[in-house]
C-alpha cells in the first residue's frame, strides 16, 4: 500500500459521500463514540521512514506498530516519553489520533507534546504536510498538535514525526502504603520540588513512585522520600502504561482529568489515581451525568472511557463542550472534512 | 514592508464616536503623536500608523471594542509590549490597535497546584518571581523576559535558551481564555492534564493574534532547579563542535541550555563583555546542565567526557554563579556587540537539522564571499535554532540588496535543509513572503481556512502570518539599523 492508495480511497469517498472508519489495529475501537462507516484499515501502510538518535525524532507511516517503533528506538536507548498504550499492536496512527498518554505523562508531557509534524489526507483525499522534523517551528498554525487526539475527525494521519528522548540512565520505583487524601496531598507536595518523580499510581492503599534520571539524583531523591523499594517495577508500570493492571477492568470505567489538587471527590469506585493526582479512574455504574458534573465542579471532565457501544452513544464518550466551543468544533471540522465522511460521530455525536 | 491591497477603509470619526460610547477618554488614543509609539514593534523595519489604539482595563471592554470593531469591519491588531522581532504587532493603517497592556495583573500563584493565572499584559520574568518564594518558575523563559507579555509569548509560541529541556511556550501553557472578534467567549484548556474536543489550546499558540484575544492566561509552573553550571568548550573546525552537538545528544544527555557562537561572533562579542572566549577557536560551545548538585554533577562529567572525545582544544567548568554568568554573558550580548563593528545587521530565524549545522555554516561562508558581506553566528545548537547577523552598512548603494538576497538564500537552504523558516519569533509581517517557500498551496490555504473558522471577516491582524496565494513572490528580513535595535537594553539570544 502506498500513500497514493489511501489518497485514492478517500478522494473517492468524498466524491460518493461515503463515510469511512480510519482504523489501525483497532485497539481502540472500545475508546470514543459511535463506529460509522466502511473499514479503512491503514495497517498495509507502515513502516518508518526516518530515524535521526541525534535529530531526537522519528518519522513512521501510521499503520506502524508502536512496539516496532519502540524496539528500534531501544537499540539507540530512546524512547516514546509520553509512554502511549501499546495494548494489542496499537499502530502509530491510532496513538495519535486518539491522544493517549502514559504513566510519564506527568513529567514528559503528552502525545500532543512530542508531535513535530504530520501528513494528513483531509476529508476531500487532498494531501498537506503540516510541521517537520526540527524541534522548533514557528511558521503557520500548529496544525499538527490539533491533529492530536482528534480521533481521526479531521483527517487520516498518513505519517507523523515524533519528538524522541533518551531513555533515562537510572529508574527506581518506591512504594508507600497511604490513603487516597494522603497520597493527592504527598504527590502534589513532591510535585513542587525538584526531585525525578516520572510517574506515580495509587491504588488500593498504596502508593508507587517512579524515579527516573541520573544515578546520583535517583539515588538522593530515593532517600529523600524513604518508602519502600517495590519488586518488579517495570512490569507494575508497563501494566499501567498498557492498563493491563486489575485497576482499569470492568465493565464501565471513567477517566477523569482533574486538577491534581482536587481532594478525593467522594464518588464510589475509584481505582487508581495517576499523573501526580490529575488522572483518575472509577469503576462506577453511576449516572453519565452525575460523574460530570461531579469532575466540572472539581474543575476537570470525565471520559465514559470503557463502556457498551450503546452507553458510549447514549451518553457521550467526551464532556460536552460548551455551545460556544461545539459551534468552533463543528466550523474545524467542515474546514479539514467538508463533506464530514471520516470517522463521523467518534468524537461526538454532532459530527 | 506595509500591507498593500486593503480592501478596508474605516470611517474614523464613525468608529471614534462607537468606541467612545464604551471606553473613558483615557483608554482611547486617537491624535498623532500619542500613536507614534505603536507604529511598530521590536522590528522597526515596518511601520504603520494605526487609527486608533485602544487600552481597555477589563474584558468587558475587549468585548465592547471587538464587538465594534466587528460591526464596522475594522481591523484589529492585538499588542503586548511590542518587543517581537517580526512586526506581528505592527498596526493596521485602517485599523485598532489593542493594547492589552492594562491586563497586568497576577491574579492567582497556586503553589500546591504549580501554576499561575495571569492578565496577557503580565510580563514573562514577573511570573517567575512571583513563583519564586515557593521555588517554582515560568520555565519558557523567552529572552527578552524582562519586558515581553505573556500574551505576546502565547501569539508567538515564544522560545529562549531553555527550550531544549523545557520546551516552548506550548508545552507550557495549561489554559486560556479568548474573546473571538465576535465578542464571544471562549475558554480553552483546563487546569486539568487536557480538555474534551479538539486541541484548540495548541492552535492557539503561536497563531500570532489570528484567531482571537486571549484576556487570561493559565501558566504551568515548576520547581526552580537547585544548581546550574555551564561546560564552555571551543574547538579548531565548526564541523567539530556541529558534532559535538550531535554526540551529546546522542550520550542520552538533553542540556538545560546548548548554544554555539562561530569565530566571528566570538571576535565581536569579547571585547564588549570580557567573557573570557578562546579568540583562537573556530567556534565555542555553551552546555548548561541543571538539577540537583548530584544529577549537575554527574552531567558535567559526561558532558566533559563526550567534548573531549569530539576534538575540544580546551574545556572549561564555570565554578561559581558568577563565572556561568560571565560566560553566558557573550552569548547573551553578541546582538548589541555586532551592532558596535558594523553600521547595519540583520538577524534571521531559520532551523535546520543539527546535523546540518557544519553545512549551513560552509554554506553561509560562501555566501559572504558571494556576496561580499559578513556574517557573525550565533545558534541555539541544542534545537537547531539560528540567528545568522549579517552585516552591512546601508549607507552604500547596493549593500542593503546584497544582504537581502544572502537573508533570503539562507531562509531558503533552513527549508532545503528540512528545516523552518523560523523558529522562534513568527512569520507577522517580516517573513510573510517566505511562507510560500515553506509550504505549499494546499497548505496554506488550509491555514486561511482555519483562520476563517475563528474569524470569518478577516479583521483580526489581517495581512499578517499566512501570504495570500498572490503575494507569494518576494522575501523580506529583520533590518536592524545602525544597532539600533528597539529595546537595546533586552537580551536577544
Amino acid at each position: 500500500m502506498d500513500l497514493d492508495d489511501l489518497l485514492l480511497v478517500v478522494r473517492e469517498a468524498c466524491q460518493s459521500g461515503r463515510q469511512l472508519r480510519l482504523r489501525g489495529a483497532g485497539s481502540k475501537d472500545f475508546y470514543g463514540g459511535m463506529l460509522a462507516g466502511d473499514v479503512l484499515d491503514v495497517r498495509a501502510y507502515q513502516g518508518i521512514v526516518a530515524y535521526e538518535p541525534t535529530e531526537l525524532y522519528v518519522t513512521a507511516r501510521c499503520g506502524t506498530s508502536l512496539v516496532d517503533i519502540e524496539s528500534v528506538l531501544a537499540e539507540q536507548g530512546q524512547m516514546l516519553a509520553f509512554e502511549p498504550p501499546r495494548f494489542s499492536g496499537a499502530t502509530l496512527g491510532g496513538c495519535v489520533a486518539a491522544g493517549l498518554s502514559g504513566p510519564r505523562r506527568q513529567q514528559a508531557g503528552a502525545v500532543r507534546d512530542f508531535v513535530l509534524g504530520v501528513k494528513l489526507i483531509d476529508g476531500t483525499g487532498q494531501r498537506l504536510d503540516f510541521g517537520g522534523q526540527v524541534m522548533k517551528n514557528v511558521a503557520g498554525y500548529d496544525v499538527s498538535r490539533l491533529l492530536a487526539g482528534s480521533m481521526g475527525t479531521l483527517g487520516l494521519l498518513a505519517e507523523v514525526t515524533l519528538k524522541v528522548l533518551p531513555k533515562a540512565v537510572a529508574e527506581e520505583t518506591i512504594t508507600f502504603e497511604m490513603n487516597e487524601s494522603e497520597a493527592i496531598a504527598c504527590l502534589n507536595r513532591w510535585g513542587g520540588q525538584p526531585l525525578p518523580v516520572s510517574a506515580s499510581f495509587w491504588t488500593d492503599g498504596r502508593l508507587f513512585l517512579r524515579l527516573s534520571g541520573a544515578r546520583a539524583a535517583v539515588e538522593a531523591a530515593r532517600r529523600k522520600l524513604g518508602g519502600d523499594a517495590a519488586v518488579d517495577g517495570k512490569n507494575l508500570w508497563d501494566s499501567v502504561r498498557d492498563q493491563t493492571h486489575p485497576a482499569f477492568a470492568g465493565p464501565v470505567l471513567w477517566r477523569l482529568a482533574l486538577p491534581s489538587t482536587a481532594a478525593p471527590l467522594g464518588l464510589e469506585g475509584l481505582t487508581a489515581i495517576e499523573w501526580g493526582g490529575g488522572q483518575r479512574w472509577l469503576r462506577s455504574d453511576l449516572q453519565a451525568a452525575d460523574v460530570r458534573a461531579v469532575a466540572a465542579k472539581a474543575g476537570g471532565h470525565a471520559v465514559l472511557y470503557r463502556a457498551p457501544e450503546s452507553l458510549r452513544c447514549l451518553e457521550g464518550a467526551f464532556a460536552p463542550l460548551s455551545p460556544a466551543l461545539l459551534a468552533l468544533h463543528r466550523r474545524l471540522k467542515k474546514t479539514f472534512d467538508p463533506k464530514g465522511i471520516l470517522n463521523p460521530g467518534r468524537l461526538y455525536a454532532e459530527f | 514592508m506595509t500591507i498593500s491591497d486593503s480592501p478596508f477603509l474605516t470611517d474614523k470619526a464613525a468608529l471614534l464616536s462607537r468606541l467612545r460610547s464604551v471606553l473613558p477618554a483615557h483608554c482611547l488614543l486617537a491624535d498623532a503623536e500619542d500613536l507614534r509609539p505603536y507604529e511598530c514593534d521590536g522590528l522597526t523595519a515596518y511601520r504603520e500608523l494605526p487609527l486608533l489604539v485602544c487600552l481597555p482595563e477589563n474584558e468587558g471592554q475587549v468585548l465592547d471594542v471587538l464587538r465594534i470593531c466587528h460591526s464596522l469591519k475594522v481591523p484589529v491588531v492585538a499588542r503586548g509590549a511590542g518587543t517581537g522581532l517580526s512586526g506581528g504587532a505592527m498596526p493596521h493603517a485602517q485599523g485598532v490597535v489593542l493594547s492589552l497592556a492594562r491586563f497586568n495583573k497576577i491574579l492567582r500563584v497556586d503553589r500546591d497546584a504549580r501554576l499561575a493565572v495571569v492578565q496577557p499584559g503580565v510580563r514573562n520574568l514577573a511570573v517567575s518571581e512571583a513563583a519564586a518564594p515557593y521555588g517554582l518558575y515560568y520555565a519558557a523563559d523567552a529572552s527578552s523576559q524582562i519586558a515581553c507579555t505573556l500574551g505576546g509569548n502565547v501569539a508567538e509560541n515564544s522560545g529562549g535558551v531553555h527550550c531544549l529541556k523545557y520546551g516552548l511556550t506550548v508545552h507550557n501553557i495549561l489554559r486560556l481564555r479568548m474573546v473571538s472578534i465576535e465578542g464571544e467567549i471562549f475558554e480553552i484548556g483546563s487546569e486539568a492534564p487536557d480538555a474534551p474536543g479538539f486541541d484548540i489550546l495548541a492552535l492557539m499558540i503561536g497563531s500570532e493574534g489570528m484567531l482571537g484575544v486571549v484576556t487570561e492566561v493559565t501558566v504551568k509552573l515548576v520547581p526552580r532547579p537547585e544548581l546550574a553550571q555551564v561546560v564552555m568548550a571551543s574547538f579548531d573546525q565548526v564541523a567539530q563542535a556541529g558534532d559535538a552537538v550531535a554526540a551529546i545528544i546522542a550520550a542520552g544527555i538533553i542540556p538545560a541550555g546548548l548554544e554555539m557562537m562561530d569565530k566571528p561572533a566570538t571576535a565581536a562579542v569579547e571585547p564588549y563583555v570580557h567573557a573570557g572566549y578562546d579568540l583562537a577557536a573556530e567556534a565555542i560551545l555553551l552546555c548548561e546542565s541543571d538539577g540537583t548538585p548530584e544529577e549537575v554533577a554527574e552531567e558535567i562529567s559526561r558532558v566533559t567526557e563526550v567534548l573531549t572525545a569530539s576534538g575540544a582544544r580546551d574545556i572549561r567548568v564555570s565554578q561559581s554563579e558568577a563565572e556561568r554568568l560571565r560566560f553566558w554573558a557573550g552569548r547573551k550580548a553578541a546582538f548589541p556587540a555586532v551592532g558596535r563593528i558594523t553600521p547595519d545587521y540583520y538577524c534571521m530565524d531559520g532551523t535546520i537539522p543539527r546535523k546540518r549545522l557544519a553545512e549551513m555554516l560552509a554554506a553561509i561562508a560562501g555566501m559572504e564571499q558571494k556576496y561580499g558581506l559578513r556574517c557573525a553566528n550565533v545558534f541555539h545548537a541544542g534545537d537547531g535554532n539560528l540567528h545568522p547577523l549579517i552585516m552591512y552598512d546601508a549607507s552604500k548603494p547596493g549593500e542593503w540588496a546584497r544582504a537581502e538576497a544572502f537573508g533570503a538564500e539562507i531562509l531558503e537552504l533552513s527549508v532545503k535543509l528540512g528545516g523552518s523558516i523560523t523558529g522562534e519569533h513568527c512569520v507577522g509581517i517580516e517573513k510573510i513572503n517566505q511562507m510560500c517557500v515553506q509550504y505549499s498551496t494546499p497548505e496554506l490555504n488550509m491555514f486561511h481556512a482555519v483562520k476563517a473558522a475563528f474569524d470569518e471577516s478577516g479583521l483580526l491582524n489581517p495581512g499578517k502570518a499566512v501570504p495570500s496565494l498572490h503575494r507569494c513572490a518576494e522575501y523580506g528580513r529583520m533590518h536592524v539599523h545602525h544597532g539600533a535595535v528597539k529595546f537595546p537594553e533586552l537580551e536577544r539570544f
